[in-house]
This record gives structure tokens, sequence and C-alpha cells, in this order.
């Protein structure tokens, strides 16, 4: 179902599809058949909601874009990378377009909030003068400039998600792969981190979110699939959240 | 990779062998067990080598003639054992000859009276030194087997410094291949603790390892800090060998100086310690690369 709106953005940006899943299973060795051929279409700066029950494949289906797994079948691309058949050492490269965030943080505690920013930056060996100007401009792009020489244990937790979110942009990748972002969080403190991810999205870059809150689902209108028992269930442009729990 | 990048191994590695203190020790240290022994058996080596070098240029197989062999005998036996292939060299040394150099090593006191007259009761002798020192005991025989030649036996007696060379040779294998299985467990066992070291920096930093994967960090750039760790492990190790070996070796050097008996038993390595220095820190750090190598593989797969 396409809306207005969804194919005025198309127009204005382009239509170049940056996720692109066809017949994707993943049987893991166990037995489980967590995704059981999923073809989905993500375009250049979609901001989509991944809903359904716990254990119904969302993870699943968030780990294969970021390539923490693989599929059993079919194919996924990624910006432009056939990642279903990528070579070992080509992971870190695509890696490089791709930023996560997930529900707990994963923050190095000993380090500062720079130092947490700026370690994406150093990992990918990217030059010290580069890193000093682009930490701070993400850290003010978060909020958080003036807090930039406190360690996570000294910030509340809105605050380290915001971290995360800086270390997740820090490389300007091309998607956010947000796992359940607000799921620690109150509701105030969530609203914050959403205009931010909003804030992000609005300058271009796409974002895949999996979540459990009803409510930002339903007030944030955004693309919603739905997946369960590994399938997806419904793809609704400006979408509700449509469970009850 | 950049001057920057390599510094940044360098002192991520270093930091973490401060940080793994006593496991950093224990690794530290079975290197130089390890290490330490292998020296030992090097420089055994080297010393039974050198005494097997000089024992050999002593030996020679000493042939003594009957005491009715007239000139003409005595010529026909000399062609006969100089046209042995095996044969350097060989010397007469007539009876007189040996009384004179009995009488200088006893004392002329102990020999008066036999100097005269048909009273020396030495016989005549050859001196052979032979090309190749494993092949006296074959010349010896081959001498001896003259005596069936002749219809009068003109050999008394071939001797030989029989033992010594085997015993030598002998010494010298076992202290090899003893050695050789000695060093072989102890660089394993050292291998399996940094192995197990570095595993509890990995450990440690499991989560900075998974956050450098998701940004995209490449393998050996993950990789780097642990080889150093290794690296640096196996490099103190082995700097702390050289120097007990060396120190070690040169007090044994000048007790044996000290000790006239012992003056010609220890040989002087001079320029060799930068030889036998450089192969054990060579050794100790890719002892170290190889226990870091064993532990990070399975990390870094996905």
């Amino acid at each position: 179902m396409e809306t207005v709106e969804s194919i005025k953005a198309n127009y204005v940006l382009g239509s170049d599809e940056v996720i692109e899943m066809q017949d994707v299973w993943k049987t893991y060795p166990n037995g489980a058949h967590a995704l059981q051929g999923v073809s989905v279409k993500i375009n250049r700066n979609e901001f989509v909601y991944v809903v359904g029950p716990s254990g119904a494949g969302k993870s699943t289906f968030m780990k294969l874009i970021y390539r923490e797994e693989v599929p059993t079948k079919g194919q996924i691309s990624v910006n432009g990378f056939n990642i279903g058949k990528l070579k070992q050492r080509k992971i870190p490269y695509v890696r490089r377009n791709i930023g996560v965030i997930f529900q707990d943080y994963r923050l190095l505690p000993k380090l500062t909030a720079y130092e947490n920013v700026a370690f994406a930056m150093e990992a990918i060996e990217a030059p010290p003068k580069l890193i000093k100007k682009r930490v701070m401009e993400v850290l003010d792009l978060v909020g958080l400039k003036a807090k930039a020489h406190r360690q996570p244990s000294q910030l509340s937790g809105g605050e380290q998600q915001r971290i995360a979110i800086a270390r997740a942009i820090v490389n300007n990748p091309a998607v956010i792969i947000a796992d359940e972002p607000t799921g620690n969080l109150d509701p105030e403190t969530s609203w914050g981190i959403m205009q931010l991810l909003d804030e992000i999205n609005f300058r271009g870059t796409t974002i895949v979110m999996a979540t459990h809150n009803k409510e930002i689902v339903n007030t944030m209108r955004k693309r919603v699939l739905a997946i369960e028992r590994g399938q997806i269930v419904r793809d609704q442009q400006r979408g509700e959240y449509g469970y009850e729990f | 990779m950049s001057f920057r990048t390599l510094l940044r191994h360098l002192r991520e590695g270093a930091k973490s062998v401060i940080r793994n203190g006593w496991m950093s020790l224990a690794s530290i240290t079975s290197i130089i067990v390890s290490l330490f022994i292998l020296g030992v058996f090097i420089l055994l080596v080297m010393n039974v080598n050198a005494l097997a070098d000089k024992a050999d240029s002593n030996v020679q197989v000493n042939t003594y003639l009957n005491l009715n062999v007239d000139e003409e005998m005595r010529e026909t036996v000399r062609q006969e054992i100089e046209s042995m292939p095996e044969v350097k060299s060989i010397k007469f040394v007539s009876k007189d000859d040996g009384l004179k150099e009995l009488e200088e090593t006893l004392g002329s006191e102990w020999l008066e009276g036999y100097s005269e007259g048909d009273r020396n009761p030495l016989p005549d002798a050859f001196e052979i030194s032979v090309i190749e020192p494993t092949t006296v005991p074959f010349v010896a025989d081959k001498i001896s087997a003259l005596n069936e030649k002749y219809p009068v036996e003109p050999i008394l007696r071939v001797k030989y410094g029989e033992g010594t060379v085997e015993t030598l040779f002998k010494i010298t294998r076992t202290v090899r291949n003893i050695g050789f299985i000695f060093v072989a467990g102890l660089a394993l066992m050292s291998m399996f603790l940094i192995s197990n070291t570095i595993r509890v920096t990995i450990l440690a930093r499991r989560r900075e390892i998974g956050i450098m994967k998701l940004v995209g960090a490449t393998n050996s750039f993950i990789r780097w800090p642990f080889f150093v760790e290794g690296a640096l492990l196996g490099f103190f190790g082995s700097i702390i060998t050289v120097g007990l070996l060396f120190a070690g070796y040169q007090r044994l050097f000048a007790a044996a100086q000290a000790d006239m008996t012992l003056a010609q038993s220890l040989i002087p390595l001079g320029d060799l310690w930068l030889l036998l220095g450089g192969i054990i820190i060579a050794l100790g750090m890719a002892i170290g690369i190889w226990g870091s190598t064993m532990s990070i593989r399975k990390f870094l797969k996905v």
C-alpha cells in the first residue's frame, strides 16, 4: 500500500532500495525456522518499524541485515552489497555502511562518552584530525557535547543510548539497525530517543527499528513490517502497531 | 597500515601485558624455562663438539714393531701403511726416540741404565695419523692384518685411543637428541600458556571486539594487538633468558680459567653470543606469536 507521502518521498530522493531481501530463509542448527521465505524492499531514507510477537523472527531479520547471521537460502543485498555471498574479509567494509543500536546500549564501560564514539572511528582507521571534529559534531547532534568526558556509569539510560546512537552514526552509515532501542527506557526518555532517530532519518539515513512499543508506533506513524512465525504478515505505510501488548 | 595505527597496536598490546600481570608473568617464566634449557643444551653441544674436535686431532694409531724386524722389513711395512687411502701421515719413532720421550715425561732418574747398549726395552714404532677420525678403528684393523701377509710377523701391537672417539660422538648425539625432545616439549608448554594468557585478554575484551566488528574493523586490525601481546611476552622471556645464559656462562668460564685442569674445557664464545642471542629471541617471539594466533583464530570467525 503506497501513500501520497511515500510516493512523494521516493520522487524526491530516488527510489533505489538500500535493503532488499528475496525469498530469505533462516533455519538454525537446532531446526528452528526463524524466517520462512521473506521478501522485502526498503528504500533509501525510509523509516521502518519491525513489529511482532517475541520469537517471531524479528531479531533474526535484523541480524541478517548487519550480517551477524547468514541466510540459509535466498538473497540479501544491503547498500549494493550482496551480503549472502560475501567473502569473509569483505564483511567489515559492508558493516561500515550499517550502524547498529541495541536495547542494552553496549558501551565500553571504561571509556568516556567521547572515547566510546571515537572508538568506532579508530577501529576503521579514520584520520585523527577527522575523528576529533566528527565525534564532537555527533555528540552535539545527540545533545551530549557537555558530557563528553563522562563515563557511561555517570550517565542516565537515555544518555547512554544517545551515546550509542552517536557511535552508530559517526561513520555516516546508509542504514541504522535499531533493535528495541527504547526497550529499557521510560516513556519520556523514549520520546527523546525517537525524536533523535527521526532527526537522523530526516538527514538521510535509513532506519530499521524493531520495537514492542505500541504508543510510539501508533503516534509516530511510519512504515510497519509485522513478522509472525518467520513471515511478513503485514507491510503498511504509516501503519499501526496492531497488537495489544 | 599507517604508523599511527602501528603505534596504537603496540600500545594496546603492551597494555594487556601489564593488565594480565600474573598470567603474563607465568607465560614469561615458562618461556624463560624452556629457552634457558634450550640455551644450555646448545652451549653443551657446542662445547662437546669443540672437545670432540680437539680429541680428533689427538687421535693417532700407534703401531709397535716386533724386535726382530729389520730395516728392510720396516721400510716395507711403512710403505704398506702409507699406501692406505685413509692414512694422512706416518712417522717413524725409533726405540731410542721412544726412550727419550719417556724420559721427558717421567724424568730420567727412573730410567737410568736403560739407555746403555742393548738394554732399551722399547720397540720401534710408527705414529700414524688418519684423514677422517672415525676411520681410526678400521685403519688399526688393517694394520694388524699385515701380520698375516708375511712369514715373520712384523707387528707387535697396534694401539689407538680406543673408545674415546666413539664415546664423544655418542655423547654429542645423545645430548642433541635429548635436548631436542626436551626443548620441543617445553616450547609447546610455553605456547599453551601464552595462548591461555591471550585468551584471558580476549575474554576480557570480548565486548570491545564485538563492537569493533560491528562498526567494521577488519580482522587484522583486531588481531594485531594480540600478536603484539604474544610477541612482547616472547621477547621479554627470551631477553631475560639470554641475559641469564650469558651471565651464567661467563661465570663458569671464569671459574674454569682459574682452575688449571679445566682451563681448556670451556670454549670462549665471543661473537657467537650475538648469533645465539638472536636465535633465542627469534624463537621466543615466534612461540609468543604462535600462541596468540592459536587463541584468536576461533574468536574472529563471523
